[in-house]
């Protein structure tokens, strides 16, 4: 990345933590309901990704995608307006906290049942080989979901049929509130398994925007050179718990304190004073990404609720939901 | 094309007719391509549409109805085979949680034209795990259609509808009528779904049957006839959409419901049918509804327990005879 992309990433991150944190507080207040699963901590491995991405590329997410999809162009007023059950929520507050999506850019969809969008990817990569395009498809999932009878399942028909697909596991230890050490057999839940499929198994610094981009960039480039799929195992860490009612209390006080030491935000600043970018100008883009999400976050609150007979629409593609004649 | 067609020719000839008006419709599924299905209902599609358009895919349900769903949310119009429908239970998620929901939760953004193709009842001795009918598991799930003819000219003209269809659809091929024949239909025939048809006219009962169940009834209404009873036989197709309006139709004219379904009694579809009768159709009543329906048991294996089981053109004789008296 040069110091423009890099500056660029790093005020995205920013605009997600920031955002993320105005979830966690809105929720405190009572204004977002359900559940949410934040992702500060992970910014890096969605800008990392998206900034080695082209605009006509396939991202499909998980329960826990606030990231994503802002990383893929949802605006965090948008995904705020979601959160909130506002009509002018990116799903016209129909999916919530665990479904954004953003069809437009190519962010088709945040799933909940886990490991069942690896699948999903396969197909659109699948998609692009048969029309011939030179798109890829990209799956973010957890390292829970590599125990998943469906991940299994896409990794072998991706290499079978060579499908450009990258599938990026965020490995943050914990499989929601288990260490994903003690359920797993293998100590690199992703990276390790790539080898029985016959692809290639890569470990990356998860927190690092830069790192994070150059390995993308290069498995991304293989995938659209034909030469197939591949596992990208991102090294990361949950600020929060698993969901908005757990604490975290079992995580080791230690481990919590080396993992908030090594923050993605906090390395991107240091890789921009290394590359000669004045803090002052790094701090006004701080500054940018948290005005702009205070104004989403009051632009958000001030949307319409839906209308209730938006219930009964978009079931089927002539946008009704009758089910008999 | 031959005077005559198989309901299990109908399924690669309907298929076929797609793939050739439409680039972006592609097969996938276990065995399909050069072994032309298990039950030789693909047969001929790999030879003229090549490997690029019929994949043969691992044993691997999930892989196969996922990846059928993104490649529909990318431009394609997928057609997924599940061998046995019984096996839709190894990707249910799909079924349940992903393909019918994800229009709904992404506000309308995302649309799922893909069928899922699959071999469905008994009548052929596979036991527990290969013969059950499993359509009324999909009529559970809200957001899926749900296909299920019963001749050749229907596979061929439901097939055309499915695979135009900008929503997912369930297609459930009846493996007891793999073998049965009809009259071809001609080119771009096309039955839309959730239209269902009277194939018997009759003034005393309406028999309302789906699939395998529509010739039992048919046979049925033949024993009745000699009994001076006229059984009107409506041929379902659909289960969503659900035609209830032919139904409703026919219930004025004989004022006699009798529902003939494979699929096990409790949660059945016939119960659905009933209770929009009794709901909106009460009047045209004169007497009790009846449901001929599978027992809730797992399919047994021999023809003796089998037949003991599912609904028999006797069962159904019988269930009439009752209502005629009452």
């Amino acid at each position: 990345m040069d110091p423009a992309e890099l500056l660029a990433a790093y005020e995205q991150m920013t605009i997600i933590r920031r955002t993320e944190k105005a979830a966690h507080d809105l929720f405190l207040q009572g204004l977002v309901k359900g559940t949410t699963h934040l992702a500060a901590g992970h910014e890096a491995i969605a800008v990392g990704a998206s900034a080695a991405l082209r605009p006509g590329d396939y991202v499909f997410a998980t329960y826990r995608g606030h990231h994503h999809a802002m990383a893929r162009g949802a605006t965090p007023e948008e995904c705020l307006a979601e959160l909130m059950s506002r009509a002018t929520g990116l799903c016209r507050a129909k999916g919530g906290s665990m479904h954004l999506t953003k069809a437009s850019t190519g962010m088709l969809g945040s799933y909940a049942i886990v490991g069942a969008h690896l699948p999903m990817a396969a197909g659109a990569a699948w998609s692009a080989k048969l029309r011939g395009t030179e798109q890829i498809a990209v799956a973010f999932f957890g390292d829970g979901a590599t125990n998943i009878g469906a991940f299994h399942e896409a990794l072998n028909l991706a290499a079978v049929w060579k499908l450009p697909v990258l599938f990026v596991c965020e490995n943050n230890l914990y499989m929601e509130y288990t260490p994903i050490a003690d359920v797993t057999a293998v100590p690199r839940p992703a990276a390790d398994r790539a080898p029985a499929y016959g692809i290639p198994g890569e470990v990356v610094d998860g927190n690092d925007v830069v790192a994070v981009q150059e390995a993308v960039a290069r498995l991304a480039g293989r995938a659209r050179a034909g030469d197939g799929p591949a596992l990208l195992e991102a090294q990361t860490y949950r600020h929060f718990g698993h969901s908005r009612a757990d604490p975290a209390a079992y995580r080791p006080a230690e481990e919590v304190e080396r993992w908030l030491k090594h923050d993605p935000l906090d390395l991107a600043r240091g890789r921009l004073a290394e590359l000669g970018v004045p803090e002052a100008v790094v701090t006004e883009a701080a500054e940018r990404a948290t005005s702009l999400v205070h104004k989403a976050v009051e632009a958000a609150k001030a949307g319409p609720e839906p209308d209730p007979r938006e219930a009964m629409t978009d079931v089927w593609a002539d946008g009704g939901a009758a089910w008999r004649t | 094309m031959a005077d005559v067609i198989s309901y299990r020719e109908a399924v690669a000839e309907g298929i076929a007719r797609e793939m050739r008006r439409d680039p972006a419709v592609v097969c996938l599924g276990e065995d399909i391509g050069a072994a032309g299905g298990v039950f030789k209902t693909t047969v001929g599609l790999r030879a003229e549409f090549g490997p690029g358009r019929v994949w043969d895919t691992p044993i691997s349900e999930q892989a196969i109805v996922g990846a059928a769903m993104g490649a529909a949310m990318t431009g394609m119009r997928p057609v997924a085979e599940i061998m046995f429908s019984d096996f839709l239970a190894c990707c249910w998620d799909y079924l349940a949680n992903e393909i019918p929901k994800v229009r709904y939760m992404t506000g309308g953004q995302v649309t799922v034209p893909l069928v899922v193709r699959t071999a469905n009842g008994g009548g052929l001795g596979f036991g527990a795990q290969h013969s059950q009918a499993t359509e009324n598991w999909a009529f559970t799930v809200p957001g899926l259609k749900i296909a299920a003819p019963a001749t050749p000219a229907d596979v061929i003209g439901m097939m055309a509808a499915a695979i135009r269809s900008d929503d997912p659809v369930v297609f459930f091929e009846h493996k007891g009528l793999l073998a049965t024949k009809g009259e071809p239909p001609p080119p771009d025939h096309v039955v839309e779904l959730g239209h269902a048809a009277v194939v018997r006219e009759g003034a005393d009962v309406t028999l309302v049957a789906l699939a395998s169940m529509v010739p039992v009834a048919l046979k049925a209404a033949d024993v009745l006839a000699g009994e001076g009873i006229g059984a009107e036989v409506v041929d379902l197709r659909c289960l969503v959409p659900l035609d209830m309006s032919t139904v409703l139709a026919s219930l004025g004219r004989t004022s006699r419901l009798v529902t003939v379904e494979e699929n096990p009694y409790q949660g059945g579809w016939g119960a659905t049918l009933v209770s929009v009768v009794a709901d909106e159709g009460f009047a045209l009543l004169d007497a009790p509804v009846r449901r001929v329906a599978g027992e809730c048991v797992p399919l047994p294996f021999a023809d003796v327990l089998e037949e003991e089981v599912i609904p028999t053109v006797d069962k159904v004789v019988a269930a009439v005879r009752g209502l005629a008296a009452y």
